[in-house]
């Protein structure tokens, strides 16, 4: 089923006599495997709104995500979080969309200086699961009308509700970019350094580590980079090579898309922990083939084992994801972090109100 | 401003249900008396007030859920309250109501430079957060303008922003994680150092809930350091659209001041007055201000006052030292003061898309006539986030009456345009009736539906947020 409309797409759901398996562009197959008819949004399709001078653009959910960034380019801006593409990762085709990326709270690198996806959301409409079309928040950059589902929308993988439009604040393209390159570094050495340089002044846009090198990434006016550029080669990142432009934004491109991980066999983890964790986990866990983001808070694992990667979030803080895994490691280990008794029951009591009948994607978050 | 009618099986509990609080609390924590319960009577909206039955002072979230547990057995409905400086009314009790204030709680739980973040107990202060880390060059970002009263507390409840949130976001973008205290006593922990949820984003729905979903005890907070410098510049315009066209000007151009705030005539006329902060007299005046070393700051203001000079601008003054940069941002500060020299106003906060500032100013000044009141704009323009300060005379018969009519009038033209009743005060009970204006009733209703998760029972600050008619049925189920 592919809808053309939100008047239809509420029909459909209306109608549904069964599951529903809820589908952008289908390049983010996560989650344990649903059962269900496939419900498509892609037909929904097109920018409805863009005000550069606000920064804010609206867009059907099913617009391809290229389209979307294409209509910002054109001004000079671009989304904020830097949505990941996941199909090299996952080995999945298609056509990523912008209220895929919304469901499932895709954010990049940047991250930890503009914010996640849900960040840069400032107002949804989706249909419920019976069938009614619900709008949260609206088109300006602040809004506390109400309730914030607009955050809740984030990141919900199309278990509470059908996204129809996602409004979303943008931002400029910057003048210029470097990225600060220190090789030849252990996970240990590396979260350190990140850590001085996320705790100077110098405003990073990204602080990752892959393939033992630690990188920093500057952002701004064409002065104000090299400035800085400056800053940190005297102090935090003393000796570390100055890559610009087009070839900073492949390593970055690199980093926020794993690419070391595409194409090769093994199960992959995605872990949230508090950045000076993420060198330590590493260890923990025997010390497997990983990418670091967030300054070590973000933990991208190839590694098939199960336990001991629950067992060492669960001990420090945070969260793991089974991003990639196959079909019989999906329907044993549970894709999302189990969240402890409470609030579990919030969100299964959440879902009961949003979905009273159980059928969006259901059994995809656990 | 209607607010339902007392329980008259609660008032008559009073004594039973302030014993059992006792049995739970140090004596001094339980206050009961009525000229001290008077205390609580109301927020920073002060034209509503009413006692509660009693006010609760706990010390610790094992106090505070011990607390909600007691009413949630008994019944009696709680009113969560920061520092009381709500100005919509988020904090305002009602007679068979226990006020749970946690102002006790005002610690500094943990410091964690390595991965920038402060915990701390919900009391503490919004300056003194960042006064905890100030020495060590580090700042929390949110800044609302009550920040030296205002409870971080109070800041989660109603998700505040500040003037500096163009760049560093409102207290949602800042809030790593929480540890809230359900209305039936159960302590949850929501998030922690680390970012983003593992499953729902329970803590994006948190903050901004007023109070209704659960007592924040303590907060996880992201820090930055400090910028290495920052300042701004003045621009006087000689008329609004002009100087609401150099906003989406500049925001076009691809800069990012951390701060654009926005004052019109009779704003600058009072703060003049009140202040002698040596602003032009003009229609329209922006202060923009911007961060980092020297020349990053020169570079970024060289800009921008090229493209304020596209608008001949009537006076363009950029601040050459930390002096002067104090007397441009004086005026500004004390303009709420100015205008409450004049007369008893009430401050608006409906957001609009920036594009369309010129005309609902052009409105603002058409019903201003109209309704015979006066009315000031001081807000910030980056985000569109208004504040039309509308004068009035408490003393005068039906003048509050008419402001009410003339605000809400101003707030509908907000949602009309593309925008929303309230950018960073909230609802409370001063928008609540107007939701209705930019929901419809199946948006309050999944709204509403969430409150029924996390508070099934309708007792934590329940006539707040939805207009009374929409919630009065989950109201009443619950007594």
């Amino acid at each position: 089923m592919k809808p053309e409309s939100e008047a239809a797409l509420a029909e459909i759901v209306k109608n549904a006599d069964g599951p529903l398996r809820i589908v952008g562009g289908g390049t983010r197959d996560i989650g344990a495997p649903v059962e269900g008819a496939e419900l498509s949004v892609a037909g929904l399709r097109g920018v409805t709104l863009y005000e550069p001078g606000a920064l804010t653009v609206v867009a059907q959910a099913g617009t391809p995500l290229a389209e979307v960034e294409t209509a910002l380019a054109a001004e000079g801006q671009r989304l904020a979080f830097e949505p990941m593409d996941h199909r090299a990762l996952l080995g999945t085709q298609g056509t990523p969309t912008i209220g895929g990326a919304v469901a499932a709270n895709v954010s990049g690198p940047r991250r930890i200086q503009a914010g996640a996806c849900r960040d840069s959301l400032l107002g949804v409409r989706f249909v419920d699961g019976m069938g009614r079309v619900v709008k949260n928040g609206g088109r300006v950059m602040k809004n506390v009308t109400g309730y914030d589902l607009v955050k809740l929308m984030a990141g919900s993988w199309g278990t509470l509700g059908v996204l129809s439009e996602v409004s979303l604040k943008v931002q400029a393209i910057p003048e210029a970019e470097a990225t600060l390159v220190g090789r030849g570094m252990s996970a240990a050495e590396g979260g350190r350094a990140l850590s001085a340089v996320l705790g100077s002044p110098y405003d990073v846009s990204g602080a990752a580590m892959m393939g033992g090198a630690a990188m920093v990434r500057l952002e701004g006016l064409g002065d104000s980079v090299s400035y800085r550029v400056k800053r940190l080669l005297v102090a935090q990142c003393n000796g570390w090579e100055v890559v610009e432009g087009e070839a900073s934004a492949a390593l970055w491109r690199d980093v926020r898309d794993v690419v070391p991980f595409a194409g090769r066999e093994g199960a992959v983890w995605r872990v949230s922990v508090k950045p000076s964790d993420g060198p330590k986990l590493l260890e923990a866990l025997g010390g497997p083939e990983a990418v670091l983001d967030w300054g070590g808070g973000l933990v991208w694992v190839l590694m098939d084992e199960a336990s001991g990667v629950r067992a060492e979030v669960e001990r420090r803080g945070g969260h793991a994801t089974l991003v990639r895994a196959s079909e019989a490691m999906r329907a044993k280990v549970p894709v999302f972090q189990p969240e402890v008794a409470p609030v579990a029951a919030i969100s299964r009591g959440l879902r009961a109100k949003f979905d009273p009948r159980g059928i969006f994607n259901p059994g995809l978050m656990g | 401003m209607q607010m339902p009618a007392p329980d008259q099986t609660i008032l008559a509990r009073k004594a039973r249900i302030v014993a059992r609080l006792r049995s739970v609390l140090p004596k001094d924590a339980v206050i009961d008396d009525e000229a001290e319960t008077r205390a609580y009577e109301c927020d920073a909206l002060t034209a509503y007030r009413c006692p509660p039955l009693a006010a609760v002072l706990p010390s610790s979230t094992e106090e505070v859920a011990a607390v909600l547990k007691v009413c949630h057995d008994e019944g009696v409905p709680v009113v969560p309250r920061g520092a009381g400086t709500s100005l919509a009314g988020g904090a305002m009790p009602t007679a068979d109501s226990i006020i749970l204030g946690v102002a006790r709680m005002n610690e500094v739980l943990e410091t964690d430079y390595e991965n920038r973040f402060i915990r701390v107990q919900t009391g503490r202060t919004n300056l003194s957060v960042s006064g905890a880390v100030e020495e060590d060059g580090f700042f929390y970002a949110p800044d609302p303008s009550s920040q030296l009263a205002c409870a971080i507390a109070g800041n989660i409840a109603m998700n505040s922003g500040g003037a500096h949130c163009l760049k560093y976001g409102v207290t949602t973008n800042n809030l790593l994680g929480v540890t809230m205290v359900m209305m039936d006593g159960e302590i949850v922990e929501i998030g922690g150092a680390h970012l983003d949820a593992g499953g729902l984003d329970l803590l994006g729905l948190i903050c901004g809930s007023e109070g209704q979903l659960g007592v924040v005890t303590e907060a996880t907070l992201r820090i930055l350091h400090k910028p290495e410098g920052a300042r701004p510049v003045l621009m006087g315009f000689d008329s609004n659209e002009v100087a609401g066209e150099c906003v989406s000007d500049i925001i076009k151009a691809g800069i990012l001041p951390v701060a654009i705030e926005f004052m019109d005539r009779p704003c600058i006329r009072a703060t003049e007055a009140f202040a002698g902060a040596g602003y032009p007299d003009c229609e329209a005046l922006l202060i923009v201000e911007v961060e980092g070393s020297e020349e990053e700051i020169d570079a970024q203001l060289a800009r921008i006052m090229a493209i304020a000079r596209r608008h001949n601008p009537v006076e363009l003054r950029e601040s050459g030292s930390p002096e002067e940069s104090a007397k441009i941002w004086l005026g500004r500060k004390s303009a709420f003061g100015a205008m409450g020299q004049i007369n008893d106003y009430m401050c608006l906060d409906g957001t609009i898309p920036v594009s369309q500032l010129p005309y609902v100013l052009r409105r603002i000044g058409e019903m201003s006539k109209d309704y015979g009141l006066d009315v000031g704009n001081v807000f910030h323009a980056g985000d569109g986030n208004m504040h039309p300060l509308i004068l009035f005379d408490a003393n005068k018969p039906g003048d509050l009456e008419r402001c009410e009519a003339f605000g809400a009038d101003i707030l509908k033209l907000c949602v009309e345009v593309g925008g929303c009743l309230t950018g960073e005060h909230g609802v409370g009970i001063e928008k609540r009736d107007l939701m209705v204006d930019q929901y419809a009733p199946e948006d309050l209703e999944m709204q509403m539906a969430v409150k029924d998760v996390f508070d099934p029972k309708w007792l934590l600050n329940p006539a707040k947020v939805f207009p009374l008619a929409s919630s009065e049925a989950r109201r009443m189920a619950a007594e």
